[in-house]
């Protein structure tokens, strides 16, 4: 997306702009970290927000909004319990689903392959568009880098976050030319670094 | 566009929604209080740029220290007894010269070396910031007040998956022995993300 203007930066910026944002991001480290939901279930909750609210209800309120849909979805809430709460009401607690927590350690695993593609090989972004979760970004797909790194397995977003396991897999550091990602319109004498999961390249 | 006044209702109504999935979460114990007050306290406190400028003032004046920050970062960072959060994301070091300048986006969320930087900025989350500084690099860099030279390459590291990096700057002229201390204070967050250059005479003037 285009137009967002120049780059607006707040001088002696303060780590959190009212109390509530800190709270939102400490019951997201708990809420992730004993396992109650994943990292990628819960990116991909921001990415299904509507697209204007996204872009106007501030960084901690795309978490708030997100966090709470991530749990209902989960079973850890039940849906319209906040709204109930918010309005003073009680009801019953929802027992908590049995399979949580089900708290993971870190998103580094081992692989059961060995690595396809190796340093200084030329790859392309595949041209995916899930309809699902995604690392993949989309001013990558379809263009041509040259690995730079092989990080190692871990865990695949792309299923993680819908639930269907880790998959753990590996992770590549690929070199793009700014003239591969921009053509005609791009700065001279630039790159892009970025890590992109096995299941995202092929060789070229 | 994406922050708000403390007063306005945006603001309001998420404090209020905060509060009541606070108390829902605390009573069916998915969540701790305390465990939230040490965070928050955590990155309020102990958490900030001071912990990456300590690696970078040492890198400075140890090559063999900077060599070991980057091959390995944490174990690097760890010799220096620095308070940092969960390091459960592996951390890359990149270092710029006089031919390569690096810089660190995530296009998609925010993704940021928060557990030794601190939490990331606005404008770092901004929607401006990350669309353009793939695209743009060099003028959204000249914008923020850094140019860069044309004969210099700009390495833009988009933190897609769970790898996060950090940028080691050139060590400024004008800072020939200086004391680790001095030189760390030098190292600012936009410094380690690529958006600034430490500049000495900030400190003189400061």
């Amino acid at each position: 997306m285009h137009g967002f203007g120049p780059v607006a930066v707040e001088p002696d910026e303060p780590v959190f702009h009212a109390p509530w944002e800190g709270r939102v991001l400490a019951m997201l480290f708990q809420a992730v970290g004993f396992g109650w939901t994943n990292i990628d279930a819960f990116r991909h909750a921001i990415e299904r927000m509507n697209p204007v609210a996204y872009l106007t209800v501030g960084y901690y309120g795309r978490w708030l909004e997100s966090l709470e849909r991530v749990l209902v979805e989960a079973g850890v809430l039940a849906p319209g319990e906040v709204d109930a709460r918010l309005e003073g009401r009680r009801p019953p607690p929802a027992p908590l689903p049995e399979s949580l927590p089900h708290p993971v350690s870190g998103y580094e695993r081992t692989a059961d392959v060995p690595p396809r593609f190796a340093p200084g090989q030329p790859v392309r972004a595949r041209n995916l568009n899930p309809a699902g979760h995604t690392r993949l970004a989309r001013y990558l797909r379809g263009k041509r880098g040259v690995i730079h790194r092989v990080h190692g397995a871990f865990v695949f977003p792309d299923t993680n976050a819908h639930g269907r396991g880790e998959h753990a897999q590996h992770l590549y550091g690929v070199r793009f030319d700014a003239g591969e990602l921009w053509g005609a319109d791009a700065e001279p004498s630039a790159a892009v670094h970025v890590d992109l999961f096995e299941d995202y390249l092929e060789p070229a | 566009m994406s922050d708000h006044a403390h007063d306005d209702p945006i603001t309001r109504r998420d404090a209020l929604r905060a509060e009541a999935l606070e108390s829902i979460l605390v009573e069916k114990g998915v969540v701790r209080p305390e465990v939230i007050d040490a965070i928050v306290r955590r990155y309020e406190q102990d958490i900030g740029p001071m912990n990456g400028a300590k690696a970078i003032a040492r890198a400075w004046t140890d090559p063999a220290y900077r060599q070991r920050l980057l091959v390995d970062a944490w174990r690097a960072i760890a010799e220096l007894g620095v308070p940092t959060g969960p390091e459960i994301a592996p951390l890359v070091v990149v270092e710029n010269t006089a031919a390569v300048h690096n810089v660190v986006v995530c296009t998609l969320c925010s993704c940021y070396p928060g557990s030794l930087l601190g939490l990331p900025p606005s404008w770092y989350k901004s929607p401006s910031y990350r669309a353009r500084v793939v695209r743009e690099p060099r003028t959204v860099l000249r914008e923020m007040g850094l140019e860069v030279p044309p004969r210099v390459e700009i390495r833009v590291w988009d933190s897609s998956a769970e790898v996060r990096y950090m940028v080691l700057p050139e060590r400024p002229a004008g800072s020939e022995g200086w004391p680790e201390e001095r030189l760390a204070a030098l190292v600012t967050r936009d410094a380690m993300i690529g958006v600034a250059r430490p500049e000495p005479a900030r400190l003189a003037h400061g």
